[in-house]
């Protein structure tokens, strides 16, 4: 098997955002990670379908030279479902807003993690419509100022973690689209996790809503407002490395180290994989001012796929039926003769 | 006494209950049994959209009528020769029902003042009160009789009442000569695994209700319809979305691609998904989704993939689905989907049916977005129906919507079972090489205009697909004379699938004073009118491809000097004959009212017509 790289991925098609787009980025990124997974699991370029809706970053699947298939608004999910339970065999990657996965889209999106079906869905959130040129989205903050809510919104956002794990997802990670390495490990970690699995990538809107996530983006603030977790490594986060995460027996409290008394000792390590989905919904729900946003990978568990248990169970009654043609199924049950 | 036995050449039997009193079963093995004792029969369920109304109202009931002959049978009958009526409410529904000769065989003991009063009578004799006193009227004590039969039995009294169906079936079968051997087979296999204990209970009201036809007086004679002199070979019953069903697993099966349904629950078309749900044996994968959109979206998503997809839905549900229709259009991706039309608009009357769908399955999408349609003539055309609708979707690379309605999908009749070896091969234009550098999905072949379909998985053919206007490479385009190319092969590519679907027939003389028009489901109703009406010089043309009509369809009218179209609808097919083919003048035969034609409203359309 020949070794693939990113320029395997590229399509002929030049991307079409606008400069500055954080889309470019997770592109990027998702260029990176798939010769790395191709590797990793021995998988051929052919084997990866791209699946996207409607929206700035559902134009992806022209910009990756893989099977692609760009739909119709908010039915990416469902279109990725039937690919995947259609042939397991394929590995299915999918790209949509926040529009498209949480507002026209958002009974197919929370059904597929509910089924906790194989694909691997990154969720471009900058908090806007951008294609239809800058209208709320269901990630809107509470009070935003777009073209359709001049005088601010007067409804509260959808936070995807919270939404993901509330559907008992068993995959939630969350990044910034300038993070391209972390990307590359979430997406490389996705490809890896069997079943449903939600990449949240915080992405900017130089048009029509810039600045979309520099609370916690801007270099200057970046290190001490969020903190990037992996499993088996203690939350530690800060410009300084100074600060850390513990559980006080209530709830998850900021501390710094070597203040009050708390050691690297005190700090908590990560635990992906637990079953735990309490401590996985407190870290994806952390905000500021009192604590760093999380980004990596929160939860990553295993249990059984959707599309597996299809298959198995089209295997398991071929095996036990005695109906094996469309002649035995006509026959079976009542018939009579007519001489 | 000795009962007179009378051979008559087709009897019409309808049951009808409160829907909790097991009707529809009851009608069911009557039908059944009547198949395989060698009748040719039609079956008609006519029950309300509520699982279980308040009982003994007139919303409630339930019924089941089944039209039994010894030569061809082609409709459930427009009147009943015998009525059973288990409370006041049934009876007062379907008396208007009862042809002038017919029996009506009533619960004597659910007539009580409160049962009468909630069925609205105002006097204490119901049959005068409906005007049909002077029918042959049979009053049974059939609750206490059914507890009496099961007096020593250990079921308790709510168990007991839900056997009083068996005895109105043993009943019914004494009168028209059934054997009951099937029915106590059908019993054994029904209830042996679950509740064994019922098994010996119901076998016995049964015998019960057919012993006590034969002792009492009040019956004066009993019938014999004997076995159709039918072709010979393997029967079996088959209702309309069983075939449905099976029809697709038949063209899964000719085309080597694994079937998928996603689907999401409706009536009338359920059955559909539930009979698919069953035969996972034969690679059939099913997928409840989450709503419409979801069942056509999974749906497409497995087109893509290289399956055989379908999806499975009725009126509202296919309105859901449009966009996606739209998609599947423009990805130029084979699907079937599936419309079992019921009374609409909107949720109209669920378990009702129509043809009021044909307007919506012709245009009823966003832009140019034509689709092949055919439709269904009887519950086990169905099988061919689907399969066509399958080969035409796989060979021609389009979305194809199939046709059922209610009144087919829930309606069974006897089939005989064609061997598979009879259907023919199903050769979908899979791509297997491309010249330059890369694949191009919407390149066509220059006869068919089919394009020609990558699977996800074949090396060297990565392409992509959407919903954004393509050139023939697969690129993105919104060139204005690129999107006008593409427009009409769209369309073009479907109007040429004229040449690969029969040609259209015509049951009667080939030229004459009346050709009688139809499609769909009313095709038994017409072909009785048009048999029954007694004119040399009227025929029948019965449409099972509408879009594209049949090549020599203008031909076939020509020939005629009036054009009468049949339609339980208010005019679409023949709006659309008139805007296909505009040189001719259609006369019209509509009813709207959720209900099937009778082969007597046809007869005089057709007198009337004649007669002008």
């Amino acid at each position: 098997m020949a070794t693939l790289t990113a320029k395997d991925f590229k399509s002929d098609q030049l991307a079409r955002w606008c400069p500055g787009c954080g889309d470019h980025a997770v592109l990027a990124a998702l260029q990176r990670a798939l010769p790395k997974v191709s590797q990793a699991l021995g998988y051929e370029k052919e084997r990866y379908v791209v699946v996207s809706g409607i929206g700035c970053s559902s134009r992806l699947p022209y910009y990756m030279d893989t099977y692609g298939f760009h739909s119709i608004h908010g039915r990416a999910t469902a279109i990725s479902t039937g690919i995947k339970v259609a042939n397991p065999w394929l590995t299915v990657w999918q790209a949509c807003g926040d529009g498209d996965a949480l507002a026209i889209g958002g009974n197919h999106f929370i059904h597929a993690i509910r089924r906790n079906i194989d694909i691997n869905i990154i969720l471009f959130n900058n908090r806007i419509y951008g294609l239809t040129k800058g209208q709320y989205s269901p990630t809107s903050k509470f009070g935003a100022i777009t073209k359709t809510s001049p005088y601010g919104t007067v409804e509260h956002p959808f936070e995807p973690g919270s939404l993901v794990l509330g559907a008992k997802g068993t995959f939630f990670a969350r990044s910034l689209d300038v993070e391209l390495a972390l990307n590359e490990e979430i997406m490389t970690a996705a490809a890896l996790h069997d079943g449903c699995s939600v990449m949240e990538m915080l992405t900017n809107c130089v048009i029509f809503n810039d600045g979309a996530h520099k609370d916690i983006a801007d270099p200057a603030v970046r290190a001490d407002r969020t903190i990037i977790l992996r499993h088996g490594e203690k939350m530690i986060f800060g410009a300084n490395k100074d600060k850390g995460l513990i559980y006080d027996g209530k709830k998850i409290r900021v501390v710094h180290i070597g203040e009050g008394g708390f050691t690297e000792e005190d700090i908590l390590v990560h635990d992906a994989h637990t079953d735990n989905i309490g401590i996985h919904m407190a870290l994806a729900d952390m905000k500021g001012p009192d604590y760093p946003v999380a980004l990596g990978v929160i939860r990553d568990v295993r249990d059984v796929t959707y599309d597996d248990g299809v298959r198995d169970q089209v295997k398991d009654v071929m095996l036990k039926s005695n109906i094996h043609t469309v002649d035995d199924l006509l026959h079976s049950g009542t018939t009579w003769e007519i001489k | 006494m000795e009962h007179g036995v009378i051979d008559i050449e087709d009897v019409v039997i309808r049951f009808a209950g409160d829907s909790g009193d097991g009707m529809q079963l009851t009608g069911s093995l009557f039908a059944e049994s009547s198949a395989v004792f060698g009748n040719s029969l039609s079956t008609f369920p006519d029950y309300p959209a509520e699982i279980r109304s308040p009982h003994g109202t007139l919303a409630g009931v339930s019924g089941f009528q089944v039209h039994i002959g010894s030569t061809h049978v082609g409709t459930p009958g427009d009147f009943c020769d015998l009525l059973v009526a288990m409370n006041p409410a049934a009876l007062k529904t379907n008396a208007q029902w009862c042809k002038r000769t017919a029996m009506v065989i009533v619960d004597s003991d659910a007539f009580d003042d409160t049962l009468m009063q909630k069925a609205g009578f105002k006097t204490q004799n119901p049959f005068e009160e409906l005007g049909i006193e002077d029918r042959t009227i049979i009053p049974a004590p059939i609750t206490t009789l059914t507890k009496e039969s099961l007096s020593d039995s250990r079921m308790d009294s709510k168990a007991i009442l839900k056997c009083k169906n068996m005895f109105t079936l043993g009943m019914a079968c004494y009168i028209y000569g059934r054997p009951l051997d099937h029915i106590f087979e059908y019993i054994e296999r029904k209830f042996a695994k679950k509740h064994p204990e019922v098994v010996e209970p119901n076998k016995k009201v049964l015998q019960d209700g057919f012993n006590y036809a034969a002792a009492i007086q009040a019956i004066p004679n009993t019938y014999r319809v004997n076995p159709t002199a039918a072709e010979k070979g393997t029967y079996r019953n088959i209702t309309g979305n069983q075939a449905v069903a099976w029809g697709l697993l038949a063209a899964s099966e000719k085309s080597g691609l694994p079937l998928f349904c996603g689907s999401y629950p409706i009536t009338p078309a359920t059955g559909i998904l539930e009979e698919l749900a069953l035969h996972k044996s034969l690679g059939a994968k099913t997928l409840q989704a989450e709503d419409e959109i979801a069942g056509i979206c999974t749906a497409i998503g497995a087109a893509f993939a290289g399956n055989l997809a379908c999806t499975t839905t009725s009126g509202p549900g296919l309105s859901l689905k449009s966009e996606a229709l739209g998609l599947a259009v423009m990805t130029e991706l084979p699907l079937v989907v599936v419309d079992v039309q019921r009374a609409g608009p909107c949720t109209g009357i669920p378990t009702k049916t129509e043809q009021t769908d044909l307007y919506q399955a012709l245009y009823g999408r966003s832009g140019e977005c034509p689709m092949p349609v055919i439709a269904a003539h009887s519950p086990s055309h169905c099988f061919d129906a689907a399969f066509m609708a399958a080969k035409i979707a796989l060979e021609h690379m389009t979305p194809v919507i199939l046709l059922s309605e209610g009144f087919l999908g829930n309606g069974s009749e006897p089939w005989l079972i064609p061997p598979m070896s009879d259907y023919p091969e199903i050769k979908p234009p899979f791509a297997r090489s491309f010249e330059g550098s890369c694949f191009h999905p919407f390149e066509r072949d220059p006869e068919t205009l089919v394009r020609k379909w990558a699977i996800p998985g074949q090396k060297g053919f990565e392409h992509r697909v959407g919903g954004l206007e393509k050139d023939h490479s697969g690129v993105l385009s919104s060139n204005p004379e690129n999107h006008a190319v593409m427009v009409e092969e769209r369309a073009e590519k479907v109007r040429r699938i004229a040449s690969s679907i029969p040609a259209l027939k015509v049951e009667g003389p080939s030229s004459g004073r009346l050709l009688v028009v139809g499609w769909g489901g009313t095709y038994g109703h017409l072909v009785s009118a048009v048999s029954q009406c007694g004119l040399k010089d009227v025929a029948l043309a019965h449409f099972d491809y509408i879009n594209p009509l049949p090549a020599n369809t203008a031909e076939v009218f020509a020939a005629y000097d009036r054009i009468l179209v049949c339609e339980l609808n208010s005019g679409q097919f023949a709006g659309y004959l008139r805007d296909c083919l505009p040189q001719f003048k259609y006369e019209q035969l509509n009813k709207i009212k959720g209900q099937p034609f009778l082969v007597g409203e046809v007869v005089a359309a057709i007198k009337e017509n004649i007669g002008r």
